[in-house]
């Protein structure tokens, strides 16, 4: 097993270092630079041609890349061209803890959601409620998640009142438990709205997996031992219908991140998405392709996670 | 768990070996077509899109309001004998926007999957038949392709470029999304390879080319075609998803993510949801027809593959 940890990470390095020249192509690509946004005709344009020069933009690519590389790693990814005076990774770390609290907020309700319902649908198959869920499972897969964000903010927001439409807490300087119960009243409905699709595939993934589990031999050797039926569900079915789950998990950092861009985009939620929309409205290519990369380089984290756990988990798999 | 069932005479398998005999006749595609149209929900689907279709195509019969035409003067109306819906913010006649923005958003999608066909079939056949170097590079490829999450790499792409068309649209979801039809044509023409009738096709002589089209592509249909099929409804939610946000196809065109960002307004959300909750039930309702036709396809290729 070491083995082949190692082996999967020495496939990680290669993809992030792909992932970095995409990121930096991308970069190149897009017309314009810091100081094509300052021209001024009362300046000579020899004094930015000396600028261009002195920050090394005239420099062969493979020097721009390497210089690029070495501040990405450290964390520098230049300054904004939007927000004057301020550097990329200031913009980002603000926003950073907000699609935190998304994500987190959004799992677990998906997993306190999703769990229970898939093993009592695969308890009681053909029950209303299997079927109730069956029917929630093929409208949380179809229906678009910035639609179903606009379809609860009217609802939830705007009909009924009980929560915020938009924003993540409604005041600035609250404390305390005041300041929690903000944020959580904020997160209550994009949550809902990020989590809807996982929710509905994570529910339909538990139903089959502990329906194939309950029908496998051990199970009936454990019924033919006595064993309760608790300990049988809880030790010996859930056990092993929780493995494809626990991996799950790890490719869901990507669709998260990509999801949150949409949702938090519906409900202004100053989020690391709003960010990269906003950057994109404003063509700012320093911070959307920051992103970018700091999305990429979460979504391979999140595979090697989910490649790893899974050889954890189930030891029954051999990786030769 | 009951012994009966281990008793050796039991007279169902009988029963089903005549019935596969019978069957032996029909060619394989007439069995998936049967097995198809017993499945209620995939048919009832086939039907809602044809509807939908149709009258996204019938559009001009259907409203006499051009979808593009404002008129100033009556911005943001309610249902009216003269507009069903409706006019937008511009005083556009959301009716007419509804069934143009349909055709515009359906021909995204089909055409985005068509172009995608194209590409991902093309090299999954590649590297699928030809193995080895090839194999690898193709797939290397992919794999790079995959470390972004589409929509944050066609925003970027978007970001990039300067104007969006409906064409330029559809080539940049293509291009960045074909891989995962790629991988899929690569499993099962790998699985193909090793099969008897190739080492046949190849002792008498025929040409790669004949190979792949006539003896690969055929058996690999199943996939290939339950894959086009949700595919065009992930498309039509990425072109609404991404016109809502701003980034896909610009206005005045009608599409029914463009109507949608109408709600982006609060004013117009609080007091038009006829504007927005149609164009949203629109797309909800084609993806789901969409989704319930792969459904259905996948059992009618793969009867071994229905769970439920």
């Amino acid at each position: 097993m070491t083995k082949y940890i190692i082996r999967r990470l020495l496939v990680f390095f290669p993809m992030l270092f792909a992932l970095t020249i995409i990121v930096f192509t991308l970069l190149k690509l897009a017309p314009g630079d810091p100081y094509s946004q300052m021209m001024d005709p009362q300046i000579d344009a020899s004094v930015f041609e000396e600028q261009r020069k002195a920050r090394g933009l005239d420099d062969p690519i493979p020097v721009q890349y390497f210089r690029w590389l070495t501040d990405a790693i450290q964390g520098d990814f230049g300054d904004s061209f939007r927000y004057k005076g301020r550097t990329v990774a200031e913009l980002i770390w603000d926003r950073i803890p907000n699609t935190l609290y998304l994500g987190v907020f959004s799992v677990f309700i998906t997993l306190i959601v999703a769990i229970p319902i898939g093993i009592y649908s695969a308890r009681n198959p053909y029950s209303p409620l299997d079927y109730a869920a069956t029917g929630f499972g093929f409208f949380g897969l179809a229906v678009p998640n910035f639609f179903f964000g606009l379809a609860v903010i009217y609802i939830f927001a705007i009909k009924l009142g009980w929560f915020p439409s938009q924003g993540s807490i409604s005041k600035p300087g609250l404390e305390g438990f005041e300041l929690l119960k903000a944020r959580l009243h904020h997160l209550v409905l994009p949550g809902l709205t990020l989590g809807l699709a996982s929710t509905a595939s994570y529910m339909r993934y538990m139903r089959s997996e502990v329906l194939s589990v309950l029908g496998s031999d051990y199970i009936r050797t454990a019924r033919a031992k006595g064993l309760t039926e608790r300990t049988v569900l809880y030790k010996h079915t859930l056990r092993n219908a929780l493995i494809p789950i626990i991996t799950l998990l790890g490719f869901e950092i990507g669709v998260l991140l990509g999801g949150a861009v949409i949702t938090e985009g519906v409900f202004k939620y100053p989020g690391i998405g709003t960010l990269f929309l906003e950057s994109i409205g404003n063509r700012d290519y320093p911070v959307i392709m920051a992103i970018t990369l700091m999305l990429g380089f979460f979504t391979l984290l999140g595979n090697l996670i989910a490649d790893i756990l899974y050889a954890i988990v189930d030891p029954r798999i051999r990786y030769d | 768990m009951q012994s009966q069932t281990q008793l050796p005479v039991n007279p169902e398998p009988n029963i089903e070996k005549t019935s596969t005999q019978e069957e032996r006749g029909i060619s394989p595609f007439r069995l998936a077509f049967r097995r198809f149209l017993k499945n209620k929900a995939a048919v009832v689907s086939v039907f809602v899109l044809f509807l939908i279709i149709l009258s996204c195509i019938l559009a001009p019969l259907l409203t006499d309001h051009d979808p593009i035409q404002y008129d100033l003067t009556k911005i943001e109306q309610g249902p009216s004998s003269e507009h069903p819906l409706g006019t937008d913010s511009s005083g556009r006649d959301n009716f007419s926007r509804l069934l143009y923005g349909g055709r515009i958003s359906i021909i995204i999608g089909f055409s985005a999957m068509l172009f995608t066909l194209v590409i991902g079939v093309t090299l999954g056949a590649i590297a699928g038949y030809y193995g080895g170097k090839v194999d690898n590079i193709i797939m290397r490829i992919t794999d790079v392709f995959m470390i972004l999450p589409f929509l944050v790499l066609v925003l970027v792409i978007v970001a990039i470029l300067e104007k969006v068309t409906v064409g330029i649209f559809v080539t940049v979801i293509a291009l960045t999304s074909w891989p995962s039809l790629t991988r899929i044509v690569r499993g099962t023409f790998l699985s193909l390879r090793e099969r008897e009738f190739v080492l046949g096709a190849k002792a008498i002589g025929c040409s790669d080319f004949r190979i792949i089209f006539r003896h690969f592509i055929p058996n690999a249909i199943g996939p290939i075609v339950v894959n086009a099929t949700l595919m065009v409804a992930s498309y039509i939610v990425a072109e609404s998803g991404l016109s809502f946000l701003g980034f896909g196809v610009p206005q005045p065109t009608p599409t029914w993510g463009n109507m949608l960002s109408e709600a982006l307004n609060i004013r117009i959300m609080q007091y038009h949801p006829e504007a927005w909750i149609p164009p949203g039930l629109m797309i909800l309702l084609t993806v789901l027809c969409i989704n319930f036709i792969g459904d259905g396809l996948r059992d009618a290729f793969d009867p071994k593959s229905n769970k439920r």
